[in-house]
């Protein structure tokens, strides 16, 4: 049996921008800019504080390629 | 656990030059996945242009060459003609394809030349620090329109898709966006279509993006995508202009009834 | 009453106050500034400013502004005056008053948006195609920029030439105090030529086409006839400390004003050295540069190119003297330490 594996996103802070627009298309508002952090751009990275639906839309509308979604793949169902 | 979404083989993972939330990255990313899974990464020759997108070679992993402003497109005939297994594409600017370059794209989609051309539309002209582009909305503020864009001085913004569209030979010819997630997912199909057809020797193919700059519109990178969506669209209409293959199929489907 | 400005802005304002009210220009970096300004500054004093498609039609745009009557002008940088090259020729042709400023950057091809003297040639010896030469006009400072722009239109219409102001990104982004001195109105001959509606005399043609070639020749032969005058009547040059100098440094724009420093800095180690600055590279002052070498015992040409310069140079001396080269490329400066340094090894392979 598979165990319920939340989705979750992970974030290549060194490339990261800080541009935003992964915090304004999550519709959970999983992701924040990271106050207590400032990667090797001078800027405050995303990071991601839970409650991922694997909608994706943060890793389509990233321009500099920094997250990946990780989600359970669903089990095929047997004919 | 799998991923859904792994970086690009086409594209170097690195950091760009692009201003934090550029469209530019989104373009560039998918344009990347299209030549993965169409296997074509190895055969593939980009032509870059003057602008911000110039140095485009840096990221996306494919034969590049450097166009000079405004004539990619005859350079990428001369190139896909000499090498037709090759996928060739030019990627232009507003201030490349429609203002300096009107000639060279409108001749090269009439002659159906079989390259893609991936047109990406900010309505302004970013490298050189915000004057206005062809594209530049009426009204719109720029470096060279201080008081913003006048019809009586500065002329309309010059529809690309519609202007081509007045041609016989182009095969394919979509306006899409990427200003919300959704939009980027019907780009990602249209970039897609675009090279597939090149794929398949049809002939010309088109999509224009309607896309955002951050820095010259003194927006933030979710503003400007806003913005984008609601002053760009009304006067760039998204949708589809022409698609030979679909016609032809609904002819031939037609047809067989 | 003077004030801070970058050199792209002067010399736009320049152009503004010698009553050019015509200016047609298509961005590149690093002459953005210049559009930019005169974008806010022309609706202002009720001039015409087009963000044009591109540089060539920006120099065609010129051409029928020009035609006209009007003190027109464009700007650009390497690749773009590239562009305007059969523009020109046509300006030339037709004998139309025109200024054209060049904000050279590196090159050849996209090259860089560091300064550069890399296109001497091309605004010297021609560019575009056919038998005609453009007044080059070489500032080394933004003040300096601002009295030849001004002098460049009133040339433009003594003669019914094209005259290119040679500036560099260097020249066109650094801030300087600049003082816009009223000027003595310049004694111009009438405007007969242009076109404005018959009004009743006979129709005018504005055009450089003559099928019958001894016509063409005779064409030819005026406009050659013009640019003896030019050569006669509009030279100009800078000779400091060139007298009793050993070495002169042959320099133009912004390599004289390092060349100066380095000069000063070798006078105080009790070297005798002079700068020898060209102001129109065309026409050349041959006559005094050749003779200003002949009084020393060498020159040293500094230029920001593979040496264009150099060549005129060398015509002017004839082997009289040896001609020894410094250059930097790619948007480089030679700094006045590096000129100095190869002044020193000039001196101490005895010339």
């Amino acid at each position: 049996m598979s165990q319920n594996k939340m989705p979750y996103i992970d974030i290549v802070v060194d490339r990261c921008k800080g541009c935003e627009l992964c915090v304004s298309v999550c519709p959970k508002k999983c992701i924040e800019l990271d106050a207590n952090s400032v990667n090797v751009k001078g800027v405050n990275p995303a990071k991601y504080v839970g409650g991922c639906i694997a909608c994706g839309s943060c890793v389509l509308v990233c321009p500099d390629v920094c997250i990946e979604l990780y989600k359970e793949e669903k089990a095929k169902k047997s004919a | 656990m799998q991923t859904t979404k792994s970086h690009p083989k086409s594209l170097f993972p690195v950091s760009t030059h692009y201003c934090g939330g550029c469209g530019h990255g989104i373009v560039h990313k998918l344009i990347a996945e299209t030549l993965d899974e169409l296997g074509v990464q190895d055969s593939t020759i980009a032509v870059a242009p003057v602008g911000c997108a110039v140095l485009l070679y840096n990221y996306i992993d494919v034969d590049c060459i450097e166009a000079a402003h405004g004539r990619a497109p005859a350079t990428a005939t001369g190139i896909k003609r000499s090498r037709p297994d090759c996928i060739v594409f030019t990627y232009q600017g507003d201030g490349d394809l429609a203002a300096i370059g009107t000639a060279e794209i409108i001749h090269a989609a009439n002659r159906g030349e079989n390259f893609t051309t991936i047109f990406v539309n900010n309505a302004i002209y970013g490298m050189t620090g915000g004057q206005m582009a062809p594209t530049t909305l009426v009204g719109q503020k720029t470096e060279t329109t201080p008081s913003g864009r006048t019809v009586k001085n500065e002329g309309y913004p010059i529809r690309v898709c519609e202007m081509i569209n007045t041609l016989e030979a182009p095969y394919y010819i979509e306006r899409v966006s990427i200003n919300t997630p959704a939009k980027i997912r019907k780009a990602k199909k249209a970039i897609l279509k675009a090279f597939t057809y090149q794929k398949e020797g049809r002939g010309f193919t088109f999509v224009e993006v309607v896309s955002t700059c951050p820095t010259n519109w003194g927006l933030t990178p979710p503003d400007a995508m806003k913005w984008s969506a609601d002053n760009m669209e009304p006067v760039f209409p998204l949708g589809l202009f022409r698609d030979k293959g679909a016609e032809k199929e609904q002819t031939e489907s037609g047809e067989k009834k | 009453m003077k004030q801070l400005m970058t050199g792209n802005e002067a010399m736009a304002e320049a152009a503004i106050q010698a009553g050019c009210r015509f200016y047609f220009g298509y961005p590149i970096t690093p002459q953005n500034e210049f559009t930019a300004y005169m974008a806010r500054r022309m609706p202002e004093v009720g001039g015409t400013f087009i963000q044009s498609e591109s540089e060539i039609a920006a120099i065609n745009m010129v051409m029928g502004a020009a035609a006209t009557g009007q003190r027109a002008m464009t700007s650009s940088s390497s690749p773009g005056i590239s562009l305007k090259q059969e523009g020109i020729s046509y300006l030339a042709g037709d004998q139309l008053p025109a200024v054209i400023v060049n904000v050279v950057r590196g090159g050849p091809g996209l090259g860089n948006i560091g300064p550069s003297q890399c296109d001497y040639f091309q605004a010297t010896k021609g560019g575009g195609h056919g038998d005609y030469h453009c007044i080059v006009l070489a500032p080394s400072t933004v003040q300096e920029g601002t009295e030849l722009v001004q002098d460049a239109f009133d040339l433009a219409d003594k003669y019914r030439n094209p005259v290119i102001l040679l500036s560099d990104g260097r020249l066109g982004q650094m801030m300087e105090p600049v003082d816009f001195k009223p000027r003595k109105s310049a004694n111009l001959p009438p405007k007969d030529y242009i076109l404005e509606g018959k009004k009743g005399r006979s129709r005018r043609i504005i055009c450089s086409l003559f099928l019958s070639e001894p016509v063409l020749e005779e064409w030819n032969k005026k406009i050659q006839a013009k640019l003896a005058k030019i050569v006669e009547a509009e030279v100009r040059y800078e000779a400091k400390m060139v007298e009793d100098a050993d070495v002169i440094l042959v320099a133009y724009g912004t390599c004289a004003r390092n060349s100066k420093e380095a000069m000063r800095e070798l006078r105080s180690r009790g070297r005798k050295v002079g700068v020898f600055r060209p102001i129109t590279p065309w026409p050349f002052p041959y006559d005094a540069l050749g003779k200003a070498v002949r009084k020393a015992k060498a020159a040293l040409v500094v230029e920001m190119s593979a040496g264009q310069m150099i060549e005129d140079v060398n015509l002017a001396v004839k082997d009289a003297r040896p001609v020894h080269f410094y250059g930097r490329m790619g948007g480089l400066v030679p700094s006045a330490s590096e000129i100095v340094q190869q002044v020193e090894k000039i001196f101490t392979q005895k010339m």
